[in-house]
């Protein structure tokens, strides 16, 4: 057995050269995305920062209140974003609702138009799938370090490593809804003579919608649940506190950080949830 | 004209097809095809002539290519091998050679669909699954519903437009299917056993309220169906199939009185004949009847004779030494008040229902005319032979 511990094959080299040989020829290339990322988010930050808190609360009350027309939601949601205040996270809550959004739409914008052609060609699925089981199982730390390499210590390593993680999830949901639309439904449109785009806007898209929204409160949840390990590389947000805390062992701020998390995602979890399914059940 | 003109068609579903037409036209089964080549046989060699303004009815029991058929015609199926074309303005349009923008104009345009399990989008309204396709058609919504708000008067449903398809009973969904069809204004209306999935009630219901719409709008109208029943009472002209092939095509009555092979019998030995049969196919013609006299006999035993003038128009009937009142009777006349002992003459084409109804408020036997000449009669041995099943030996004149 000797042998095969001598003769070790060099893997690990292997993806060192390769990330090597990213970061030498196109560092240009991750540092301008690098740099846009960053000012937009930035941006978006100052932008969230510069209202009165009262501002974001009332309208997330509303928002709650037209989607889903229940007083002990909205209820809810003030008083846990008046906790948040009152703990003195209210900043750090805004640069991860950034973060977790900026994540959640990029990771759309790709992962919807990526499932729907997947469900409309099989074989595309075929070589997708192991690579969103990979990318979903493979340990965040692994690609954290790459990330890290290419694009700098800040918010982007953390929002690029976001993306990776929660990306399989509307590209997975997408494609369930779209492939499992009845398909007398694409019959009846094909007969009354519906285009390819027209079929695709007006009857696999509506139809799939309940997936494809279950997809979008999966995406955001597991873009919040990365908040921690974004805060490793530099990424502000509610994840620094509980970083700091760890390294401190300090149970009351690790603990005050993690509740801020924690009600953040029922918010947002209870935000999403579509009101179309809900009505149906009744 | 027909409207649909079916020439040598064969559908075949798979990827070798070529192949498999090669060992069709040698007379392979189905099933020596699927085990040779993988693929399914739907249609072989079907040629079928569909006039305007006609209810074709395509009949065979699950998988005898009758769905297939039907899904050629709007092109949801593609054409192997033969022609279908579709009358269109002047220029027929070729569904085995169109491009997709004609095949898309004949759907925008000219054929409509009705589907079995109603394929209504739930997420649409009663109002905006009828207008569906004419939003495919790109036309404005305000447009749009209002020529959907007429249809869905059409069919009883406009006060639940702003419901959802969900909220509907299967019967009335079925209603915005039959909308939905009918809002495009297109000829040409498919329907893929579109009643069957629903209660035998309804079902009823739903066929007479198809032939009253179809009185009223006049649309050629294919129909698949595996319920002859269904078939009798809606077709204008029945084409049964068996394993992808039309095996015998013609009217009703041809097809219950005539049945071509053992298969098309087995499907008529159930079937009720009061709703079928006309009473020229059951009358003992005129030269069958004796003379006397220059009197035609009735009935020897009641003495009851017809006399005929050179026309061969009934001029009195008589029994015994007494002459019957004559009553001229027409398709839509009251029968319950036609009182005994009052000689009847009916059209020829009089329904079985009808004329044994007649028979039986009268007394008396039912004299059949054809445009004023009597052509034959009606007396109860025809009647007793029909209810036997002893009618085929008939030939069918047409």
């Amino acid at each position: 057995m000797d042998f095969i511990t001598e003769h070790k094959i060099p893997l690990g080299e292997w993806m060192a050269i390769f990330v090597d040989w990213l970061t030498y020829s196109a560092a240009g290339f991750f540092d301008s995305v690098s740099y846009t990322l960053e000012s937009v988010i930035m941006f978006l930050v100052e932008l969230f920062k510069w209202f009165p808190p009262s501002v974001p609360i009332v309208v997330t009350a509303l928002l709650a209140w037209f989607l889903h027309r229940s007083i002990s939601l909205v209820v809810f949601i003030v008083a846990a974003l008046l906790l948040i205040m009152n703990l003195g996270y209210w900043e750090e809550m805004l640069e991860t609702l950034v973060l977790v959004l900026s994540a959640t739409t990029i990771s759309l914008l790709v992962g919807v138009p990526i499932g729907i052609v997947a469900a409309h060609k099989p074989w595309l699925y075929t070589i997708l799938r192991p690579i969103l089981d990979l990318m979903q199982t493979i340990p965040t730390f692994v690609y954290l370090i790459p990330t890290l390499v290419l694009f700098g210590l800040g918010v982007v390593p953390g929002l690029i490593s976001t993306i990776i993680f929660a990306i399989a999830a509307p590209i997975r949901l997408t494609y369930l809804g779209v492939s499992r639309v009845p398909a007398e439904l694409v019959e009846a449109g094909k007969a009354f003579g519906a285009s390819r785009l027209k079929l695709l806007l007006k009857v696999e898209l509506p139809a799939a919608m309940p997936n494809i929204m279950a997809g979008v409160t999966q995406c955001i949840m597991l873009s919040l649940s990365m908040v921690v390990i974004a805060a490793l590389v530099g990424a502000d947000g509610l994840g620094k506190p509980v970083v700091r805390a760890l390294n401190t062992v300090n149970i009351a701020q690790g603990f005050e950080a993690g509740l801020a998390i924690v009600l953040v995602a029922i918010i947002l979890d209870r935000l999403c949830k579509s009101p179309a399914s809900q009505s149906k059940e009744g | 004209m027909s409207a649909i003109s079916i020439k040598n068609l064969d559908v075949l579903f798979g990827f070798q097809t070529a192949k498999s037409l090669a060992l069709l036209d040698q007379g392979a089964s189905r099933q020596e095809i699927i085990d040779a080549t993988g693929d399914v046989v739907g249609v072989h060699d079907v040629s079928l002539d569909i006039k305007k303004g006609e209810i074709c009815v395509l009949m065979g029991l699950s998988g005898s290519g009758k769905s297939s058929l039907l899904r050629a015609i709007n092109g949801l199926n593609t054409v192997t091998r033969g022609s279908l074309t579709i009358e269109d303005g002047d220029q027929p349009i070729d569904l085995a050679s169109c491009d997709k923008a004609a095949l898309r104009h004949l759907r925008t345009n000219r054929i409509s669909m009705v589907f079995q399990k109603f394929a209504l989008m739930p997420w649409l309204s009663v109002l905006d699954n009828a207008a569906f396709g004419l939003e495919m058609q790109g036309i404005a919504k305000a447009e749009r519903r209002r020529l959907a708000e007429e249809t869905l008067e059409l069919v009883g449903l406009a006060e639940w437009k702003d419901n959802f398809p969900h909220e509907l009973s299967g019967g009335m969904q079925q209603r915005v299917g039959l909308a939905r069809a009918f809002t495009m204004d297109s000829d040409v209306l498919l329907m893929d056993e579109p009643f069957s999935a629903l209660d035998p009630l309804i079902r009823t219901q739903l066929q007479d309220e198809l032939l009253e719409l179809q009185r009223k709008l006049n649309k050629t109208i294919v129909f698949v169906s595996h319920d002859l029943d269904e078939a009798l009472k809606l077709g204008n002209k029945i084409a049964i199939m068996e394993s992808g092939r039309v095996i015998q095509h013609g009217r009703p009555e041809d097809i219950v009185l005539n049945p071509k092979t053992e298969y098309v019998r087995e499907f008529v030995a159930h079937t009720n004949p009061l709703n079928v049969l006309c009473g020229r196919s059951l009358m003992t013609e005129t030269s069958e009847l004796k003379t006397q006299n220059d009197k035609l006999v009735l009935s020897e035993y009641d003495q009851s004779y017809i006399e005929v003038n050179h026309l061969k128009q009934v001029v009195s009937v008589t029994r015994g030494n007494k002459l019957l009142p004559l009553h001229r009777w027409q398709e839509g006349d009251n029968i319950e008040s036609l009182s005994k002992d009052s000689q009847v003459i009916a059209p020829a084409d009089v329904s079985m229902r009808e004329g044994l109804e007649i028979r039986y408020r009268t007394g008396l036997p039912v004299l059949l005319a054809d445009e004023g000449v009597l052509v034959g009669v009606l007396a109860d041995n025809d009647f007793y032979h029909a209810l036997l099943g002893k009618h085929f030996s008939y030939e069918a004149s047409a």
